[in-house]
């Protein structure tokens, strides 16, 4: 492949295996130090597990200690899990909390500028230079996203549009006017421009879009294709969460074969999500993190939720950083129906192999005569309108017949108006599980 | 010859065939022909309109989905086995119905149906060579 390979910080990125295990041991340590003298939370669980932080001596030595999860969290809400004073602190960004109580997280001056440079880092692997236009179509607030993007850019030399999110018609124009050449976005409304696009006919190749970076939600290859051809562009994966940092844990370089995550400010590891055991190396489980460098906000085994594997061979680009896989989908949101387990992420990948469909799809589990169900709901688009009812319902049949091969489970495929399932701060709520109310 | 039938899909559910009449009123577009396919979930509602631009317009303004399709409007003899004589004429053309539907008013003495083919110019010319007449679509729009 003849992609140019530009390395924002080529020391950390291609440093060698044995040297990364030896500056990640050194941060961990400083790090238990941190945690165990400031915030009352692990100060708990050091207690609990016996372990002090003198007593890692090895990455592995980590075991001995308890997970941290989205509870604790919740527990210590608002501030009870920062490790500086507030006046450290020079900013407080804070997840969606479309159930319960938000999280809150804070970064100081450093955290802000490690968040920088980790963003710098996966958009120079995903082919953004300071001659780029980036176009940030992530929602400007309390979500991590667009200000982690948009201080990236700024880092790179690139222009940035601080556009926001919504209002497509807008977006199109200053695209076409701004000649935006990078788009950052949610994988589902870059199709969400496609199909606008193609409704006022404005060619991809008309534009000056060049490359499309997409988080914040999971998305499958197909999604990728579909991207790349109707806008034209090399579509990259990258990968954060709040809790850990925003994005900028992960990202894909131009090869496209996983996501290099920045290990000398993370820890990764990847467990049963059932037992919580360490798994082998190569192994596919939930992805737990634990922050290297982090001061406001540092957190030590972090059940992330996403299901994942982790590649440790050195990349063709030159880095070295594991790499981690697309996420399969999240322990919370893998549903078991009839004993089967199911990723919503798989539907989406049927619902792409069925010509013109756009993923705007919401499952609906529920419990009848104590026999599971799982309807999924289409909304219609013109593309899977037919004037005729024999092709439409020769659709739906289509769409139930490959989901029970995929799925393994039968699925009632119900097609629903545009506009009809929910969208929150731009991601769609995929799953609705009736079973346990 | 062809007019421009509108179709939409709409969800099974109670009041949403009033919001499709209610949008096309409010913009004063009249429904001249109209019939409903429906399944226990959804339905499609075919309409013959006075401007059928204008309604499309409308309808995906109010995010409905929507298409258009060509069908033909043809006069049948208000009289037994008028439609008969039709259907047969185009059975020897091979051409087939792939649903019609009939307008409420008469035209003189002949009653007025829409028709979709799966080969509408076979149709035409089948028609039209055997005397049978088509509506023209302004005609079709201002009855």
């Amino acid at each position: 492949m003849n992609l140019p390979v530009n390395i924002w910080n080529r020391a950390a990125e291609t440093l060698p295996r044995e040297e990364i295990r030896q500056l990640q041991l050194k941060r961990l340590q400083e790090t238990l130090s941190l945690v165990a003298n400031k915030v009352p939370c692990y100060q708990a669980k050091f207690k609990d597990s016996g372990f002090k932080p003198g007593d890692l001596h090895s990455l592995e030595d980590l075991h001995h200690l308890p997970f941290t999860t989205k509870e604790d969290l919740r527990v210590n809400y608002p501030y009870g899990m920062f490790a500086v004073p507030m006046r450290e602190v020079v900013r407080i960004h804070s997840s969606s909390g479309t159930t319960g109580k938000p999280t809150v997280v804070g970064y100081t001056k450093d955290d802000i500028r490690t968040w920088t440079e980790l963003v710098a880092r996966f958009m120079t692997a995903a082919g953004v230079t300071q001659e780029d236009i980036v176009h940030i179509a992530f929602g400007y607030g309390l979500f991590t996203g667009a200000f982690g993007l948009h201080y990236g850019s700024e880092a790179i030399g690139a222009s940035v549009i601080p556009i926001n999110g919504g209002n497509t018609d807008k977006q199109l124009m200053i695209m076409q006017d701004y000649r935006s050449s990078a788009l950052v976005c949610t994988p589902s409304y870059g199709l969400t421009l496609a199909d606008r696009m193609e409704k006022q006919g404005i060619a991809p190749g008309s534009l000056a879009l060049r490359v499309g970076l997409f988080g914040a939600e999971p998305w499958s290859e197909q999604m990728r294709v579909e991207l790349e051809q109707r806008l034209g562009i090399i579509a990259t994966d990258n990968y954060g969460l709040s809790e850990i940092m925003g994005p900028g844990v992960a990202g894909e370089c131009l090869l496209k074969q996983g996501m290099h995550l920045a290990e000398d400010h993370f820890l990764a590891e990847v467990i049963d999500p059932d037992t919580g055991a360490v798994l082998p190396e190569g192994s596919v489980g939930e992805l737990v993190l634990t922050s290297l460098t982090k001061q406001a906000f540092p957190m030590i085994r972090y059940r992330t939720r996403d299901i994942t594997r982790l590649n440790y061979d050195v990349c063709d680009c030159g880095r070295t950083l594991a790499r981690m896989e697309k996420t399969r989908g999240r322990t919370d949101d893998m549903l078991i129906i009839k004993g089967v387990n199911v990723f919503p992420t798989q539907i989406e990948e049927v619902l792409f192999q069925i010509e013109g469909c756009e993923p705007h799809y919401q499952l609906i589990v529920d419990r009848e005569n104590n026999m599971d169900s799982l309807e999924v709901q289409v909304e219609v688009n013109e593309h899977i309108f037919f004037d005729e009812m024999k092709q439409q319902r020769q659709f739906v049949i289509n769409a139930e017949k490959r989901l029970a091969t995929v799925l393994g489970v039968s699925a009632k495929v119900k097609l629903v108006e545009p506009q009809t399932i929910k969208r929150h701060e731009g991601k769609a709520i995929r799953v609705i599980d009736r079973r346990n109310q | 010859m062809k007019v421009e039938q509108i179709s939409i899909f709409i969800e099974n559910k109670s009041g949403r065939l009033a919001e499709v009449t209610g949008v096309l009123g409010k913009t004063g577009i009249n429904i001249r022909a109209l019939s409903l396919a429906d399944t226990s979930d959804f339905g499609i509602l075919r309409l013959i309109v006075d401007d059928s631009q204008k309604a499309l317009k409308v309808l995906r303004e109010q995010r409905f989905t929507v298409s258009i399709t060509e069908v033909i409007g043809i006069e049948v003899p208000d009289s037994p086995g008028g439609l008969t004589s039709i259907l047969q004429l185009l059975d020897q053309h091979n051409v087939n119905v792939e649903y019609m539907y009939a307008f409420a008013e008469r035209v003189g003495n002949n009653a007025i149906i829409i028709f979709r083919f799966d080969n509408v110019d076979e149709a035409i010319s089948a028609l039209s060579s055997h005397g049978v007449k088509i509506l023209p679509s302004e005609r079709i729009t201002s009855i």
